[in-house]
Parts: structure tokens; C-alpha cells; sequence
């Protein structure tokens, strides 16, 4: 009798013991996962920081094997092709987002979603060389309106998916309320249900900015990149990850300089966005 | 009375416009999809007619006597995503299961808020950072530790270079890890609190109730993403083209250089040699997207199994 409580506290102590070494474990996991960010940021600014200056704003780059210069061309191309690309998928994805979410029992809904996830799924690697034989392979030459295609295409399923979700928090008593007034259908949609989720769409469409600003695959064989200054959307244009991937290839340390202080860049700009966007979603859910 | 009727012609005339502006953005979006598939397949048809599905299964990659085969590709990119999952798994699952039952309340969203920070850093830097921290860390300190200790295998026998198939695959965890973290999280964060109060009743310690009554719940979730984590290594490109070495060869060893599709046709594509190599290239990408639709339309099936009805998954995905 004794011996068998004995035995039982013994197995329950390391029942208790076996738990905690597994609490243990997890939390190593967590370190370990934290860890590369943090290596990979500290590197960033140390190797990076150093290198920016005015003139990696604002000049252009000098020829290969010479000390200083600047990427302002790949900096300006980022925003072309960027802005661009927003241009022709926020619009395309924030009203397929308002489709599928106020129209819910329509086939086209259900295809559409369906669709966005495959899309979303794709890589976009494989979107570039959709965009290639879009536009690139009937032109017969790369341009940025190729890349800001592709980006553009990257970003319409994620912007639709959070604008549906947004949209679906919406409580129905609301549309009701609306039309009970004698609000037309589409005023009710745009005048009071995408009005209240107005912070939740523009959030979602910031992150899908940042998502798209630091694509590279894409843009490989689209927009190409170029050593030159150009606004020219049909012809190639240079952009900061492109600038990134080049200059981390190539063989010169000045270029290697170059592409620390452009990741940095790139980074600093992607965080920003994402971070403000996500506590715009944080306090909204909270509050 | 007149009045009236006006403005309930209005009325629907006002709906009927607004609702034709919508279904035309709903509809660019499977037409995009088709459109993809039918330019895909267009491209790649010439290579499709000349190998045949012997494409896959061949080894060959020779531009200039026009000869392909993506054996090599398919097999660097299932195993750079294999030894991706191997390392990025344990780790995500550890960490959703402390945020979601063991850590204190406070540490929860900041932590998980930092890992997902890690899927916001551009492919391309990671690349950057592989090239000119981790290899040169890999090589001179993991890479002979592995091969002192477990060179009795062929995956870690040979030469040690540097750009290898366990670099980019260790890149790769890196990567999936908050994607894996972040839909298990949503999975386990679904799952009933009666569960693991039920097992706690019975006298479980904490790991038992996890063990015995939150993961068999969400197991189908969780496996559903851990193939979410699947696809996405898949299908990714910038930081393996940096990192595995480019080479159109099939190795034993882990630290020789690979090649994965993606990569292949990032390289190429651009460059690429005369109609039968694009068309090759084209092949290569159309393999990757029916392989990653596939992949991903499991995962989802998995998810929304457990998850349906929450919202649970649907945010992360």
C-alpha cells in the first residue's frame, strides 16, 4: 500500500518534471525563432547604416571598381513601379473584396475566392514569367509596366481577402438600419458599410504595398533593372531589390557596400508600412 | 405617386451600376487565372511536345545542344523545402504551442508580433544575409561539425563550398517559420477551452493536456500548416538562387551545390538561349504552379476543417 502511493507520487514527479522540461524546450524554440531577426537586423544597420548618406539618395551609380556615387535611379524605380502596380491592384482587389463579401450567395463569390487563393498561393516567380509572356514577350522588350503588372497581380488577392474580412465584421443590423432608411443597395454598401471598415481596408492595402515593395522575383525578367535614370514606364527601370540582389552577386566590395545599404533602405520602408498597419488593426480590435 | 416611381427606377438603376462595376473586378480575377494557365501552357507547349512528361525525369540541361531535363530542379526543390520543414516544424509548433498555452498573457502578441516580422523581411535580403553571414558561418563552424559527426552518411560526406542545398534549405526555415507559427497558432487558438480544462479535470499536467486533448483537436490543422509551409518553400525564389549554388546536378551530399525550379527559371529565364530553352523554362514554372495549387488547396482543405466556422486560419492565410 505504501510502496504503491510511493511509486505514484514518484510517477506524478515526473509527470510535473516532464512537463516543464517541455515548457523548457518551447521556450528555446521561441529564442531560437526571435534570434534571426535580430541577427538579421543588427547586420543590416551595422554593415548598412554607414553607407547612408545624401548622396545614396541622390546620385546615380559610378562605374564599377570606383568609390562612391548612389542609387537614386533604383530608389525613384521602386516607386514607379510600386505606385503603379498599387494603382491598377488596390482598386481591382478592394472591389472584388466588397463583391465577395456583400454579394455572398453569388456563384461568382465563391469562384473568385476560390481563385484569390490560388493566386495567393502561387509563387510569384511564376507570375513574372505570366507577365513576361503578357507583355514582355509581345513587345519584344522589358519595361517597368511588365513589373508593376506582375506586383499588381501579387497584390489583388491579398488586398481582396482582407477587404472581405473586413467587410464581414460589419454586423448585418447596420445594412439594415441603412436600408430600412431607404438607402439605395450601393449607397448603404459604400456610404455606411465600407465607410466603418474604411481603417481595416486601407490597413490591409498598406501591407500589400510592403508585401509587394520588396518583391524581386518578378521583376527579374520584367522590369529588369537598368544603371540608368528612368521614368519611362515602357522601358526597363531599375528597383531597389533588384538593386540588392546585383550588387550582393557581384563581385566588387563597394557593390556589396551598396547592398547592405539598400536592403537596410528597403527594410526600414517595408517595417514602417507593415508595423503602422498592423497597429491600426491591433487598436481597432481592441477598441 | 409619379415621384415615387422615379426614384425607385433610380433607385435600382443606381444598384444595377454599382453592382456591374464590382462583378467586372470580381470577374478580372479568375479571368487573370485562366489567362495564366492558357500563356503558361502556350509558352511552354513546344518543350511539352518535344521531351514529353520524359522532361521530369531526365537530367539533362544543355542549352546549347537544346536538350532538357529538370530532374535536378524538381529534386533541389523537394529537398531544399524537405530539410525547410525539418528544421522549421518542431521550432513553430514549440512556439504556437507556448503562445497559446503556457506563455504569460503580456508576452503572447508582442512575440508573436516580432516572428511575424520575420515574414515581413524581403526574399532578397534574406539572400543578402545568407551570402555574407551564414554561409560564411555554415562553412566555417556547422558544416565540419556535421561531417565530423555524422559523416558515417552521404548527406553530410564531400566537399564543403559554401552555397549548398543545406544552406538554402536552412534559409528556408527560416522563412516558412512564421508562416507554419502563424496558422498553427490560429488552428490552436480554435480550439475549445472545455478540451484542456476536460484533460486538466482528469489530472493532467499542462504538457499532458496539450498532448492528449489540444492537439489531437487540431491535428488536421496543423498538418495543414505545415504543408501551407510546404508550398511556400516551394514556390520560393530570391534567397535560394543566392544561397544553393546553381547547379544543374543531382548530389548525395547536403553540402554540395543544388538548383530548385524556381531558381532555375529566376537565373535563365532572362538570358535564356534560343525558343527551346524559354519554352523549357516555361515547363519548369508551369510544373511549380500545378505542384503549389495542389499543395495549397490540400492545406486549405486541412485548415478550414478545423477552423471552419471561426474565421480561425482564414486571417493568416
Amino acid at each position: 500500500m505504501t510502496s504503491a502511493t510511493a511509486a505514484g507520487s514518484r510517477r506524478r514527479a515526473l509527470r510535473r518534471i516532464r512537463s516543464n522540461v517541455m515548457v523548457g524546450l518551447m521556450l528555446a524554440a521561441v529564442i531560437l525563432a526571435v534570434l534571426p531577426l535580430v541577427l538579421i537586423l543588427a547586420t543590416l544597420v551595422i554593415k548598412g547604416a554607414s553607407s547612408l548618406n545624401v548622396a545614396f539618395f541622390t546620385r546615380m551609380p559610378v562605374p564599377a571598381g570606383e568609390v562612391g556615387g548612389g542609387v537614386a535611379h533604383a530608389i525613384v524605380g521602386t516607386l514607379i513601379i510600386v505606385g503603379v502596380a498599387s494603382l491598377m491592384g488596390l482598386p481591382i482587389g478592394i472591389a472584388a473584396g466588397i463583391y465577395c463579401a456583400e454579394y455572398r450567395s453569388s456563384r461568382l463569390t465563391w469562384i473568385t475566392r476560390f481563385v484569390a487563393d490560388v493566386l495567393n498561393g502561387t509563387p510569384s516567380i511564376v507570375i513574372g514569367v505570366f507577365a513576361w509572356t503578357l507583355i514582355v514577350a509581345r513587345q519584344k522588350h522589358f519595361s517597368a509596366l511588365a513589373g508593376s503588372s506582375a506586383l499588381a497581380m501579387l497584390m489583388i488577392p491579398m488586398v481582396l481577402r482582407t477587404t472581405e474580412e473586413m467587410i464581414k465584421l460589419v454586423p448585418n443590423s447596420l445594412r439594415e438600419a441603412a436600408l430600412a432608411l431607404g438607402y439605395p443597395r450601393w449607397r448603404t454598401t459604400l456610404g455606411v458599410v465600407v465607410r466603418s471598415t474604411l481603417p481595416g481596408i486601407v490597413t490591409g492595402s498598406m501591407l500589400a504595398v510592403a508585401r509587394i515593395a520588396g518583391e524581386t522575383a518578378p521583376l527579374l525578367f520584367t522590369a529588369l533593372g537598368s544603371q540608368y535614370f528612368s521614368t519611362k514606364l515602357n522601358q526597363p527601370m531599375a528597383a531597389l531589390p533588384l538593386t540588392v540582389f546585383t550588387y550582393a552577386t557581384g563581385p566588387y566590395e563597394e557593390w556589396h557596400r551598396f547592398a547592405w545599404a539598400s536592403a537596410l533602405v528597403l527594410i526600414l520602408v517595408v517595417f514602417l508600412l507593415s508595423v503602422a498597419a498592423r497597429l491600426t488593426i491591433g487598436r481597432k480590435r481592441h477598441g | 405617386m409619379t415621384t415615387t416611381r422615379v426614384s425607385l427606377f433610380r433607385r435600382s438603376h443606381g444598384d444595377r451600376v454599382f453592382r456591374g462595376i464590382l462583378t467586372v473586378a470580381a470577374v478580372i480575377i479568375p479571368v487573370l487565372l485562366a489567362l495564366l494557365i492558357w500563356q503558361l501552357w502556350g509558352e511552354a507547349r513546344p518543350a511539352v511536345s518535344r521531351f514529353g512528361i520524359g522532361f521530369l525525369t531526365t537530367s539533362t540541361w544543355d542549352p546549347v545542344a537544346e536538350q532538357f531535363g529538370a530532374l535536378p530542379l524538381i529534386f533541389g526543390t523537394l529537398v531544399s523545402s524537405v530539410i525547410a520543414l525539418a528544421i522549421a516544424v518542431p521550432l513553430s509548433l514549440g512556439v504556437a504551442i507556448y503562445l497559446t498555452e503556457f506563455a504569460p498573457s503580456a508576452l503572447r502578441q508582442p512575440v508573436a508580433f516580432v516572428i511575424g516580422l520575420l515574414a515581413a523581411i524581403p526574399s532578397v535580403v534574406y539572400g543578402l544575409w545568407g551570402i555574407f553571414v551564414l554561409i560564411p558561418f555554415l562553412k566555417s563552424s556547422v558544416f565540419p561539425f556535421l561531417r565530423d559527426t555524422l559523416g558515417f552518411l552521404p548527406l553530410f560526406q564531400g566537399t564543403i563550398y559554401g552555397p549548398s542545398m543545406l544552406a538554402a534549405g536552412i534559409i528556408l526555415a527560416i522563412m516558412v517559420m512564421p508562416y507554419i507559427m502563424s496558422v498553427a497558432r490560429e488552428v490552436l487558438l480554435a480550439v475549445p477551452g472545455d478540451q484542456r480544462e476536460a484533460a486538466l479535470a482528469l489530472g493532467a499536467t499542462r504538457w499532458e493536456a496539450v498532448t492528449s486533448a489540444v492537439l489531437p483537436y487540431a491535428r488536421s490543422g496543423i498538418i495543414g500548416a505545415v504543408i501551407l509551409g510546404l508550398g511556400r518553400a516551394l514556390g520560393e525564389t530570391m534567397a535560394v538562387t543566392m544561397l544553393i549554388g546553381n547547379r544543374h546536378e543531382i548530389a548525395a551530399s547536403l553540402f554540395a551545390p543544388g538548383y530548385t525550379m524556381a531558381a532555375a527559371i529566376a537565373n535563365e529565364f532572362a538570358e535564356a538561349v534560343g525558343d527551346m530553352h524559354l519554352s523549357s523554362l516555361a515547363y519548369v514554372a508551369l510544373a511549380l504552379f500545378a505542384v503549389t495549387v495542389v499543395v495549397n488547396a490540400g492545406a486549405r482543405l486541412l485548415i478550414w476543417r478545423v477552423a471552419r466556422g471561426s474565421g480561425a486560419g482564414s486571417s493568416a492565410l
